[in-house]
């Protein structure tokens, strides 16, 4: 099969989802008897070609209408080069980023897609795909109809892809900007983040609950403990309910899905809808005064105690280590 | 100002799911079902641009599926939608062929703004909103958490995978709500009542002109388990030995 992975880029550098996404494509084309091309759009995109041309060979759509990206245009241009290159699978990273346009690229080619995908198999020359369902209650096995297929995939589940012994070729992609729809402008973007990494990116999630009861008290608790670890701070839906924290920190089925070395659950019950996205985590370590909590059914370890008690104490500890 | 607020039934997301022993389907019998939580979302946002925005907007809400679900589509009659349109069928539609039937309901209905959840949190598989978007070549905004009409389209903002991001995007749309968007009001008792009463308009499937070409089958279905047996510990020290020990920390 020939396979397309749309590269999520940040102006530079790829994406860790998408080198997720690299990882299916490759499995695919080897286990199919294929090849992996990437797909970079932007403008300016030189350095993200170059990066992604580590990889593997790249066809990149350099066009001042493509940046910021939107999903109208990109769509447009990615179900382009699909159906001019002939590729029969486009996959990117089950990212919201990759969600949107992505979903749509799936509307324009007649809509096989299979979303979140967390493992594949090939039969009779065939994909087969499983993902979650129901807060991953259930896993599903899906075959899609028909072609091209579009695909995303979760980063927690496929391994983030090496680079290559020898660069690719970058080839360039005409744009036909005057067929790009126009009828969505950015007037604000995200700022830029502070010093801590994202939750699909990071080794170490340290997440909190219901039990925080300010923003103040997250950051100074879980926020520290997180900066201690060198890793990214989590949370409940609870708190991005209470306002107590933002929504790009939400963990979960409606969430993000994060399968880090380590995920610590400090005042987490463990709502099936949580559990749907860090139950894959190396090490599951829960912190709740309460014995019963389901939780503590998914932890290597726990700690039945106030997590402003054990929390501040883990600081001291951490931070006595390092010194 | 016309909004379609399309809409899905789910099962009750606080219940177990088991699969059948043949691992073909979920065991459905005694599955009770809500509509999607994000969907009431939409219904609400659809209710707040009633009331905040242009007082003589109509809401529609439509579902797809089998004739059971009317008891659902209810619900949004008694949050406040002027009609609920079911569109019936037998057959569980995968995301594609709902969205067909959504873009015949869009032909026949007019609207200028469809909103709508951004997953169903069944199948999770955050697709009709975008497919339909692409269907009607309209301009998308997907996972919103705030929706205001200004000169010329809408005023958005979005929840991005690293923030907030703002756009304005021109109408008509298709835009899906995340969980900040609102809180859905309750029905009152006297409003469900009187939703019991209220007609619900049909179509069948067919008679949209919908052909139904599958695109996503599931072959099989498994419920995993993936307990882990806790240790459970006194203090941070030993916590910390035992990370140390597993070298995660
Ligand atoms: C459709 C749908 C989608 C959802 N998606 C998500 C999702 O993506 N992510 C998500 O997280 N949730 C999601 N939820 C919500 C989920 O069902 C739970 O409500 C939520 O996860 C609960 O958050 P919590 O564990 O922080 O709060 P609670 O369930 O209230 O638990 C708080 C825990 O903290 C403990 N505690 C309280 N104080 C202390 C203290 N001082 N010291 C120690 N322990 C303490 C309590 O014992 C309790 O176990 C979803 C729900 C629905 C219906």
């Amino acid at each position: 099969m020939k396979v397309l992975v749309h590269f999520e880029h940040d102006g530079g550098a790829i994406k860790r989802g998408s080198l997720s996404a690299l990882r299916f494509a490759r499995d695919v084309a080897e286990q199919t008897g294929g090849a992996v091309t990437g797909l970079v759009l932007g403008s300016d995109a030189g350095d993200a070609a170059s990066d992604a041309a580590r990889y593997v060979p790249v066809l990149v759509a350099d066009d001042t209408a493509l940046k910021p990206a939107i999903a109208g245009p990109h769509a447009r241009v990615i179900a382009d080069a699909v159906t001019s290159g002939g590729f029969d699978v486009v996959v990117g990273a089950a990212t919201s980023a990759g969600k949107d346009v992505l979903g749509r690229v799936g509307g324009l080619l007649g809509g096989f897609m299979a979303s979140d995908v967390v493992g594949h198999e090939v039969a009779d020359g065939e994909l087969l795909f499983r993902r979650p369902m129901f807060a991953g209650s259930a896993i599903a096995t899906v075959r899609l109809c028909g072609g091209p297929q579009v695909v995303t995939v979760r980063d927690a589940s496929y391994e983030p892809s090496d680079a290559a012994a020898e660069p690719g070729a970058i080839t360039p992609l005409a744009v036909d900007t005057g067929s790009l729809p126009r009828d969505v402008e950015v007037t604000g973007t995200p700022p830029s983040q502070g010093g801590r990494p994202d939750v699909t990116e990071a080794q170490v999630v340290v997440s909190g609950g219901r039990a925080w009861k300010s923003s103040e008290d997250f950051e100074t608790h879980v926020g520290a403990l997180a900066d201690l670890f060198g890793g990214a701070a989590g949370s409940s839906r609870a708190l991005v309910d209470a306002g107590i924290t933002p929504n790009e920190l939400q963990v979960g089925q409606t969430g993000k899905i994060v399968a880090p070395q380590l995920y610590l659950a400090l005042g987490i019950s463990g709502a099936v809808q949580h559990l749907a996205g860090m139950r894959n985590s190396k090490v599951i370590v829960a912190i709740n005064e309460d014995r019963d909590a389901p939780i503590f059914q998914v932890s290597n370890y726990g700690i039945v105690g106030d997590v402003y008690e054990v929390v501040p104490l883990l600081i001291e500890k951490l931070k006595a280590a390092d010194a | 100002m016309k909004i379609l607020v399309p809409t899905k039934r789910v099962p009750d997301p606080d219940q177990r799911v088991r699969a059948t022993a043949d691992g073909s389907g979920l065991e459905d019998k005694d599955l009770y079902y809500v509509p999607n939580p994000f969907d009431l979302i939409a219904v609400e946002e659809a209710l707040a641009i009633r009331e905040r925005e242009i007082e003589d907007s109509e809401i529609v809400t439509v579902g797809v599926g089998v004739t059971d679900y009317e008891k659902e589509l209810r619900a949004t009659l008694a949050m406040g939608a002027d009609r609920a349109l079911l569109v019936e069928t037998a057959a569980n539609l995968d995301p594609w062929n709902v969205a067909l039937a959504l873009e015949k309901v869009v032909e026949r209905e007019q609207p200028d703004l469809v909103l709508m959840g951004k997953q169903a949190i069944d199948d999770d598989s955050n697709q009709v909103g975008q497919f339909l978007a692409a269907r009607l070549g309209w301009p998308q905004a997907t996972f919103i958490a705030s929706f205001a009409l200004v000169e010329g389209g809408a005023a958005i903002q979005r929840e991005t995978d690293t923030g907030m991001e703002s756009l304005k995007i021109a109408l008509p749309a298709v835009v899906t709500a995340d969980l900040r968007l609102n809180e859905p009001r309750y029905a009152s008792m006297p409003q469900i009542m009187k939703a019991q009463r209220r007609p619900i308009d049909r179509v069948a499937l067919e008679d949209l002109g919908v052909t139904v070409a599958p695109r996503c089958e599931i072959v099989a279905l498994e419920v995993p388990s993936a307990n882990r047996t806790c240790a459970f510990l006194d203090s941070a020290d030993e916590l910390l030995d035992a990370l140390r020990n597993e070298e995660v920390c």
